[in-house]
């Protein structure tokens, strides 16, 4: 962390209140490095708003010394949308999960993602429903077997990533609730992003789902099932760096360097920045089976954001017109005639 | 006016344009109304529009209406016109039923041709005669002729000239009523101040209208409307959904809390976004969001930030709004949600009117989610009530609903332009710094009024979580305890009551000591206070009791109402105001007239009403 631009600690984003989730869930740990993240940005408590909407991990904004909103199902990112529109001088983050985010709240998610308002989205994604007790999400893969889906699901899960790509959006980073430094890297590169930021944070949910990303998070297999991708760096991964991906015709292949005739040259780069998100959204639907999964900032590309433009567009519609107030503007515009004072 | 020409006098006239949709009908009825407002007479307008955008022209279903009632005493747009005008054999056949007994019609009886006549559905080839219209009482007019002589020298290509043709109609009204054509010419001017040519155009077909209703009917008698002295001022014409818009934007002026907008386009209510996304030029942020939903929520986040929120919709809307009301309820945030309502239920009657929404703003919510209702009762009421609504919700922390409808909605009245000092203050009940010294708490109340105070992000020290789910009544913080969900229920509830004593008496018109009360509530208050001035000078003594404000009714309202022995409640729907009044009177009969047929109250119909109720009491 930057001693200098440091004007906040953790601590001045945590308030009081003893947090009511699961033993082992790994909301606890995302609570943390959003604190830490906070006070690495700077904006001032008073300056923040956390908006959430229903689930386990909408209830965050409990857990913090800012201004915050509970809501309902579905509807954080609208009313997030709210605030940030009435006030852009706000820095306004919004917690969902894969439920309240991605199904009830799906139309909201790709909205928010077209319209590019400036706000921060925290998806923890679980791939399960906690709050109500262990039913599918749109999430879930094919055949997972839950309360509500005793035979296994026969429907086909959700990418959040691709849904965030097919709305036109301008920024996605992943993370896991176990690696701090990454979900720190990305909260704090999606703050700084200008527009609607999505960070994907796998998240495991140790009552009804657990252990299902343990074939990627775990200490041993972390290296070989995932990769972070840094803008401007080889897309390299393994121990000790030595596997890469490379383009493999209209795809991408992983390979280790040295075999099969490769070298570092082959091994592509990564290219946040481009406006182009035909490489990034392949990057971002490897899975940690065949190819590793992507974390770190994906996409990370400059657009007009909502509020900016609607602020500028009042300010000069303003200035134009010259309006005193409403009186004013009703002489001015409208067809009138006046009734004088009969002595 | 020549001296010999005979001229009665009139208190009021009801004058209804009908033609196509292109035929430009609410124009010339807007000039018509606004030239009568400037000699001094009271104005009242109303469009009859088909759903369909663009019917096919000359066809029964493409025909649209503009109805206009001047003069003195004018409350409504009237039930039945004096004067019809008919721009093509369609229009004729649709309007006739609007057209008084004895009532003049003014008809273009150049579009008497085989086609026109079929496209109509006529049987034979003389719709006079087939109608069964007083060959006496119909001017059959040869506007198209008269208009392509007119213009014959202009160099106008023959569509450019059919669209003058409603200013001819306009002339002959205007000679008809002897309305000074120079006013009429002066708003043709303003309006196409940028097209001089087509203003040239215009401005030569009045007159030629005028000239041939002076000319060939001189023997006929024209028209002077009786005036009524008004409050001094400068006045506009407004409709209901502009004169909304205007004052949620006055009571944004007066609290100092900019004007933010979350809507979602939907019949009839679409014109408040509309005008509310021009008042950018007055700071005001209209948002067009994605559905209805994400149009109250993103309201409430801007409530939350510190803004006028509004949303404004229709039944259907408010229906999809109505978990995120709860919400407002409960984190008791400041919102206004405006419902124009319309005939349902479902998508109904979209154009239509109704007042069939009085249950759902009232109770459409799950839990216990008392918040305030309040109506207007005429298109400039509108400006009053918005205004209303937002001080409410401002000064008492909680969602108002306010009911419109499509009928006062899309009708106009004149309408004073308010002066600064008009409108009070509105006051936002701010945390203030010694609370914060002190230990404030989000939910911490006003003792007198139990409102809470409403904290803004970027305030130091005030930090604080709103949320759907109970607080505590004195920490604040989530709970579930069953004797306190209990006592916020409570509280919640007597925050929205005390505010019965918040809002002005209700006041009761007509004659106040008779032993009948007509009882009314938003939009219908013209056909009910016309209806009720119809009966006291006919020998059938009645009050009136017209309610704006519904939850909570005006301290005194019900003493008021126990003062009579009959309360007659007449509502376009089947008795929702009349349940709800029951319900607060009980062991009083309460008696009902009714209506739910898309369309406003006819003032004979309450007429009838009342009589027929008073007879079977007798």
């Amino acid at each position: 962390m930057e001693k200098e631009t440091c004007i906040f600690a953790p601590g001045d984003f945590k308030n009081e209140q003893s947090v009511r989730w699961c033993p082992g869930c790994g909301d606890h740990a995302i609570l943390n490095v959003l604190h830490k993240a906070m006070a690495k940005i700077g904006v001032a408590p008073k300056d923040t708003v956390v908006v959430s909407g229903i689930g386990c991990s909408s209830r965050l904004p409990y857990y913090m010394n800012t201004y915050g909103m509970h809501t309902i199902h579905g509807r954080a990112a609208a009313i997030a949308t709210g605030v940030k529109t009435a006030r852009p001088e706000l820095t306004v983050w919004q917690i969902s999960g894969d439920g309240d985010g991605l199904a009830i709240g799906g139309n909201h998610f790709i909205h928010a993602m077209r319209r590019n308002i400036d706000i921060n989205l925290l998806l923890f994604n679980n791939r399960i429903y906690g709050l109500t007790k262990g039913q599918y999400s749109p999430t879930s893969a094919r055949g997972s077997v839950t309360k509500s889906s005793p035979y296994g699901t026969t429907e086909d899960p959700f990418v959040p990533a691709e849904l965030c790509f097919g709305a036109r959006g301008n920024f996605f980073a992943r993370s896991f609730d176990v690696a701090l430094d990454t979900s720190l890297e990305v909260m704090t590169a999606a703050a700084r992003h200008k527009g609607a930021s999505v960070v994907e944070i796998l998240q495991n949910c140790v009552i009804f789902n657990n252990g299902i990303y343990s074939y990627m998070s775990d200490r041993d297999a972390h290296d070989d099932h995932t990769i972070h991708l840094r803008h401007g760096e080889k897309m390299l991964f393994g121990k000790n760096l030595e596997k890469g991906l490379v383009q493999d015709g209209f795809g991408l292949k992983a390979i280790t360097i040295g075999e099969d005739g490769y070298t570092l040259d082959d091994v592509l780069v990564h290219d946040a920045h481009c406006k182009s998100n035909l490489l990034q959204q392949q990057l971002a639907l490897m899975d940690g089976h065949e190819l590793p999964l992507a974390i770190g900032v994906i996409r990370d590309v400059d657009a007009p954001s909502y509020e900016t433009d609607v602020q500028e567009q009042v300010d000069q519609v303003q200035a134009k017109k010259g309006f005193k107030n409403l009186r004013d503007m009703v002489l001015k515009t409208m067809e009138t005639w006046e009734v004088k004072d009969v002595l | 006016m020549l001296p010999n020409t005979n001229v009665k006098t009139l208190d009021r006239v009801v004058v209804r344009f009908s033609g196509d949709s292109g035929d430009g009908m609410q124009l010339a009825g807007n000039i018509f109304s606004n030239v009568s407002a400037g000699e001094g007479n009271q104005i009242s307008t109303f469009p009859d529009y088909p759903a369909e955008i663009r019917a096919p022209q000359g066809s029964l279903s493409g025909v649209s209406g503009f109805q206009v009632h001047i003069g003195k005493g004018v409350h409504t747009p009237g039930d039945e016109a004096d004067v019809l005008v008919a721009m093509n054999p369609a229009a004729l056949k649709t309007n006739l039923k609007f057209l008084k007994p004895g009532g003049i019609i003014i008809c273009d009886v150049d579009t008497f041709r085989p086609a026109d006549l079929k496209k109509a559905l006529y049987e034979t080839d003389d719709p006079v005669k087939e109608l069964g219209i007083n060959p006496d009482k119909i001017m059959l007019v040869p506007m198209t002729t008269l208009l392509k002589n007119t213009l014959a020298d202009s160099g106008m290509d023959p569509k450019s000239m059919m669209k003058c043709k409603n200013m001819l109609a306009l002339g002959l009204i205007c000679w008809l009523f002897d309305r000074p054509i120079d006013s009429v010419l002066r708003k043709l001017e303003t309006k196409f101040a940028k097209k001089p040519a087509v203003f040239e155009a215009n401005a030569k077909v009045i007159r030629a209208g005028w000239d041939y209703g002076h000319n060939t009917h001189s023997s006929m008698s024209t028209y002077r409307i009786e005036t009524e002295a008004v409050q001094p001022g400068v006045y506009t014409d407004v409709n209901g959904n502009t004169a909304t818009a205007w004052g949620l934007v006055m009571a944004s002026e007066k609290s100092g809390r900019p004007l933010f907008l979350g809507s979602y386009p939907i019949t009839p209510a679409t014109d408040i976004l509309h005008e509310l996304a021009k008042r950018k030029d007055l700071g005001v942020k209209a948002c067009q969001m994605e559905d209805e939903i994400a149009g109250i929520c993103s309201a409430i986040g801007a409530s939350y930030a510190g803004h006028l929120a509004v949303t404004s919709t229709s039944g259907p809307g408010l229906a999809l709004k109505s978990e995120a009301l709860g919400l407002a309820v409960m984190a008791e945030l400041p919102l206004v949600v405006i419902d124009v309502q319309r005939g349902g239920p479902s998508t109904g009657l979209p154009t239509k009117t109704e007042q069939t929404d009085l249950m759902q703003a009232l109770y459409g919510r799950n839990g216990e989610s008392p918040l305030c209702v309040v109506a207007a009762t005429s298109p400039t009421d509108c400006f009053q009530m918005a205004f209303e609504a937002a001080r409410i919700a401002i000064e008492h922390m909680t969602p108002v609903i306010l009911l419109t409808d499509a009928f006062i909605a899309n009708g106009s009245s004149a309408w004073r332009i308010p002066e600064e000092q008009d409108f009070p203050e509105i006051k936002p009940p701010y945390v203030t710094p010694e609370m914060l010294e002190t230990g404030w708490k989000p939910y911490m109340r006003d003792e007198e009024s139990l409102v809470r105070y409403w904290a803004l992000p970027g305030m130091e020290k005030a930090m604080h979580r709103v949320g759907g789910l109970e607080k505590d009544y004195k920490t604040s913080v989530i709970s579930t305890d069953g004797a306190n969900h209990e006592k916020m229920v409570k509280v919640r509830r007597e925050k929205i009551e005390k505010i019965a004593y918040d809002v002005p008496p209700i006041e009761l018109l007509g004659n106040r000591d008779a032993k009948t009360v007509l009882v009314g509530w938003g939009g219908t208050f013209g056909h009910l206070f016309t209806a009720c001035e119809e009966l006291n000078e006919n020998g059938t003594p009645i009050a009136l009791a017209q309610f704006r404000y519904i939850m909570p009714m005006p301290a005194n309202a019900l003493d008021e109402l126990k003062k009579y022995d009959n309360i007659i409640v007449a509502e376009l729907n089947t008795g929702m105001f009349a349940d709800y009044l029951q319900m607060h009177l009980p062991g009083k009969e309460i008696l009902r007239i009714n209506k739910i047929e898309g369309q406003p109250f006819m003032v004979k119909e309450i007429v009838d009403g009342v009589k027929k109720h008073i007879e079977s009491r007798k």
